[in-house]
């Protein structure tokens, strides 16, 4: 079964059309990177596909469920972390975790088993009890991707998930979305660091709304003869309208 | 409905490790009632009358003596009216009060006088209600001259004998309490969650909308019966003010009302994106809930189609029910319009608060 399928997905506002007939699928437990410059419309389609947006046209169906007529079905199967910091600064780790995996439906005492695991995985058992505004962006990231999968969800949504972090960080975050993708969790990552691209299996790249490339990393650099991902964006980018 | 403890619990953590919150909610209420009945009064005092006698007889010395004996006014005499007048430009004076040459002369004989009170219309409320009282001391002083018995009509204000503004005041600031602190604060609450991004999280979630909007209401409806609880508190222990009526009375029109202010609240947040737009809208609606309301002026001296709008005002029911049940002892049954008009009230603006909260757009 495909974790995600979208079929020419269309959303517009007005007379801008954020995303224009999009296609493409997802398989279980597969990282897929959703690539595309400011303005792409890469946070408008992933929105469609956590239902937190309402498709104008096509459809798309996510862990089973289509986004548009069973939104509920699917929320309660997938995991979001998006750009702008989402937990809540102002309650420690462990009460987030109560919280959304409350929310889940989740019992007390499973959720307590996962915090504990969670910490000695990341090496954060102390941060458990700390509030996350005293938290370091860095880590407060791993968190909050942990956080959003303590459900165990079948597709996580990651909406430029590392953004304003050094490498470092960077890195450490992505060896964790690789190992959480051992248990076939599938995870959508959008993103615009070129760098993070390569540890994707698949990518697909978006311009102007619609989808103009959508392949592994190799194949991508192999069919556009180029050597990294970086040119690959930037050969695709070049004729974007909607630049900045 | 498994998950309203779980966010309840989030709500309530939130507000604890909130710096500026749990002060407001509580210094707020105590600061007000406090503080604005004694300087806000209406009680008028030091009234300051300028007499002119063109009389100068015994009759109209008795008059300013009666005038200077009483505590309501400070009596000076001015030669002239024009004196007089210049004594109200300066401010030194609110009424100014002629009394007419061959006034002994004439009321003995039997002919009408007419004493002119003139008063500075600037401060109204000190002219109008000066004036009123000096009008009443010179009649009295002309009644009792003329040394026959004249029964003066008798004035009873019943269920505020004494006319103290503070009896008439404290349940309007009780009331001016839950429209800014149940209004605002969860207002500020959804519009923070907007604007941090929280709300996000949870809207991805398969969080019922009807459950998260409860947990956001119920806190301040805890929150509004404690302000409410203080409120009566200060006024019993600092002015002595203890409700006529029943306390199911006062809590229950409370209940009411504040789920009224908050579901405007949140209905408010659920249309603006940023903490300052849902401010902004918000000050709007409760200045205009305040000053419709008959909490300032009364509902029965404004036009006729500004009555009718007043029905649209929720506060309007509130405000009569507690000063109904505080001064006159109004029992449930005798209210039971404006109790029911604040049940649909809240009924309405609580769904809307649900219904206008969309998970997704």
């Amino acid at each position: 079964m495909k974790a995600i399928e979208v079929v020419n997905l269309t959303k517009r506002f007005g007379d801008f059309t954020a995303v224009d007939s999009i296609n493409f699928s997802v398989e279980q437990g597969e990282i897929f990177g959703f690539l595309g410059a400011n303005g792409a419309g890469k946070t408008t389609a992933m929105r469609m596909l956590c239902g937190l947006s309402k498709p104008t046209s096509g459809r798309a169906v996510v862990a089973g469920f289509d986004v548009g007529t069973q939104t509920e079905m699917v929320k309660r199967r997938i995991g979001y972390m998006s750009q702008r910091f989402s937990l809540y600064e102002d309650l420690t780790v462990m009460e987030n975790i109560m919280l959304y995996g409350g929310i889940y439906g989740v019992p007390k005492a499973t959720l307590r088993e996962r915090a504990r695991q969670m910490g000695r995985r990341l090496d954060m058992t102390s941060d458990l009890q700390r509030l996350v505004a005293d938290i370091p962006l860095g880590r407060k990231q791993r968190l909050a991707f942990s956080v959003s999968t303590i459900h165990r969800p079948e597709v996580v949504f990651l909406d430029e998930p590392t953004g304003g972090v050094d490498p470092i960080a960077r890195r450490l975050f992505w060896e964790m979305i690789h190992e959480a993708t051992g248990d076939g969790t599938t995870v959508f990552v959008t993103t615009h660091y070129m760098d993070e691209a390569e540890y994707c299996r698949r990518v697909s790249v978006m311009v102007d709304g619609q989808i103009r490339a959508l392949g592994s990393p190799s194949e991508l650099k192999q069919n556009f003869s180029i050597s990294t991902m970086d040119e690959v964006f930037r050969a695709l980018a070049r004729n974007s309208l909607r630049s900045e | 409905m498994k998950t309203l403890p779980i966010l309840l619990k989030k709500e309530f953590l939130q507000f604890r490790r909130n710096k500026l919150m749990p002060r407001l909610a509580l210094l707020f209420p105590c600061m007000v009632i406090l503080i604005i009945p004694l300087v806000a009064t209406m009680d008028v005092q030091h009234v300051g009358v300028a007499i002119v006698d063109h009389d100068n007889s015994t009759l109209s010395h008795r008059i300013s003596t009666s005038l200077d004996a009483s505590a309501l006014f400070s009596v000076t005499t001015a030669p002239t009216y024009a004196d007089a007048m210049a004594m109200i430009e300066n401010d030194r004076a609110d009424v100014v009060l002629t009394l007419p040459r061959h006034l002994e002369r004439n009321l003995l004989s039997g002919q009408p006088v007419a004493p002119d009170i003139a008063a500075n219309g600037v401060n109204g409320i000190k002219g109008s209600i000066g004036s009123a009282y000096v009008m009443q001391a010179v009649g009295e002083s002309l009644i009792s001259a003329t040394g026959r018995h004249v029964d003066s009509p008798s004035i009873v204000y019943r269920f505020n004998p004494t006319l103290d503004y503070r009896h008439f005041m404290i349940p309007a600031l009780m009331t001016m309490l839950l429209i800014m602190l149940c209004g605002f604060m969860p207002a500020l609450n959804m519009a923070s969650e907007k604007e941090t991004g929280t709300i996000e999280q949870i809207n991805v979630t398969a969080v019922n909308p009807f459950t998260f909007i409860l947990s956001k209401l119920i806190p301040y409806w805890i929150i509004g019966l404690v302000v409410i609880s203080i409120g009566m508190a200060i006024g019993v222990a600092v002015y002595g003010l203890v409700p006529a009526g029943s306390l199911t009375a006062i809590y229950t029109a409370s209940a009411l009302f504040i789920l009224v202010m908050s579901g405007i609240g949140i209905l408010i947040a659920n249309f603006s994106s940023t903490m300052t737009s849902s401010m902004f809208l918000m000050l709007f609606i409760v200045l205009i809930f305040i000053l419709m309301s008959g909490l300032l002026t009364p509902i029965d001296s404004m036009p006729e189609w500004a009555q009718n709008i007043t029905l649209a005002v929720p506060p309007r029911y509130f405000i009569n029910i507690m000063r109904s049940v505080y001064l006159k002892a109004t029992s449930i049954n005798a209210l039971i319009p404006d109790y029911a008009a604040l049940a649909l009230c809240a009924l309405t603006s609580c769904t809307l608060a649900a219904i206008t909260y969309s998970k997704r757009n």
